[in-house]
């Protein structure tokens, strides 16, 4: 899972509406595959993203390239490191934990697993 | 399939942030790569999402019960495809399992998480009337907008329906219209149902009775075994056409 699907991620567990993001990292592993370089789609992309959860994301996985603010001058060399941040970084293993209910959605193989039990849905 | 699914989103002429919904081992999700869009896929099956994963697929795989809902932020997606899921929602493979309610919690939170004036595209095998007519009760509840394409209505081997849902409409934009079928006749009408009316119910398509002879006898059946006294005895006769009396 790229780091921009997570961006875009929240608890889905029945009730828990607030708070519900962003799912708090733990115990993983990543992994770098690189891709082409798209300007236009980050641009678009920026306006879903949640920077400050980003931020908060990117420190936890121990990537401290992101500025706190997002610069309002987007050049070339900025968007080349949001590119290596958002598209080439993948979450091989591990878990991501709701920070509101503590439901925790185990990652394998790169796939994370958002089964809910009966109660929970 | 996926390739009339995708023409029938109405992309802009960019790399898109796509979802695809029961993506199995990544044929649909293979189209969308061929296409430059960068997509995340959702199947309940490990063994299908574990031949996505050998196929080395691009795009972001979930585990998944769309039956539970997703569980993205409002507004994260340009526009979903779904190529031969939706009718699995309607079954009730558990007891605890509502159709009605699982396709409610997949459509309303659908919907939130597509951007304003994004298209959700489902070709879909529907099992019959009931079953269109339920999926598009619930996705019309849910704020969606839309209706039904088929293509080839008149070729039994051709024919595809496809669910071509709005999640409102673009802001400014122009208003969105139900797309043309392919490949239909004159008489043909290609929307059977709009979020309006239905329109047209298998037109021109004589319908069987259903009344036939093994029909009638299940019914004896069912009569005598809750102890109902007068059903009458079963003969060659039974579920026969009766001629007029005269
Ligand atoms: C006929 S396959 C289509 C796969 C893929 N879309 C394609 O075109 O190749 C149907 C898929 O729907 C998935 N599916 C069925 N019910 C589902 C559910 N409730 N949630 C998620 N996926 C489901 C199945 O696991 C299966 O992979
Ligand atoms: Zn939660």
């Amino acid at each position: 899972m790229r780091l921009v699907t997570h961006n875009m991620l929240q608890c889905h567990v029945k009730g828990c509406n607030s708070n519900n993001f962003p799912l708090q990292l733990s115990d993983v592993e990543i992994e770098i595959q690189e891709t082409d370089f798209n300007p236009k789609f980050l641009r678009n992309m920026l306006s879903k993203l949640e920077w400050n959860a980003l931020v908060k994301t990117a420190l936890e996985i121990n990537i401290t390239t992101l500025p706190n603010v997002l610069p309002n001058d987007l050049d070339e060399e900025f968007l080349k490191m949001l590119h290596r941040v958002l598209l080439e970084t993948h979450i091989k293993q591990g878990q991501m934990i709701c920070p509101n209910c503590n439901h925790t959605y185990p990652i394998k193989d790169g796939i994370p697993n958002m089964l809910l039990s009966e109660t929970e849905t | 399939m996926s390739l009339r699914a995708l023409e029938l989103l109405n992309l802009p002429d960019e790399t898109c942030f796509l979802l695809d919904i029961g993506c199995g081992s990544g044929l649909s999700g293979e189209i969308l790569d061929d296409e430059g869009h960068i997509w995340i896929g959702l199947d309940i099956s490990p063994s299908m999402l574990q031949v996505a994963l050998d196929r080395e697929v691009e795009g972001d795989l979930f585990l998944q019960d769309i039956g539970q809902g997703m569980n993205f932020r409002p507004g994260t997606f340009d526009g979903a495809i779904s190529i031969s899921v939706l009718q699995w929602l309607c079954n009730a493979d558990q007891q605890s399992h509502n159709p009605k309610s699982r396709l409610t919690r997949f459509f309303s939170t659908l919907y939130a998480s597509l951007k304003r004036g994004a298209r959700a595209v489902f070709q879909l095998y529907p099992e019959n009337d009931d079953q269109c007519e339920l999926i598009m009760n619930v996705a019309m509840r849910c704020g969606f907008e839309g209706g039904l394409v088929v293509d080839y209505p008149n070729s039994k081997k051709a024919k595809k329906y496809y669910l071509c849902l709005f999640a409102g409409q673009i802001p400014g934009g122009q208003k969105q219209q139900i797309p043309q079928a392919l490949g239909e006749e004159k008489e043909e009408h290609d929307v059977i149902y709009s979020n309006q009316r239905i329109r047209e119910r298998q037109k021109g398509k004589q319908r069987k009775s259903v009344k036939n002879r093994d029909w009638v006898l299940h019914k004896k059946e069912v009569a005598r075994t809750r102890g109902k006294k007068d059903v009458p005895f079963d003969s060659k006769y039974t579920g026969r056409k009766r001629r007029p009396k005269f």
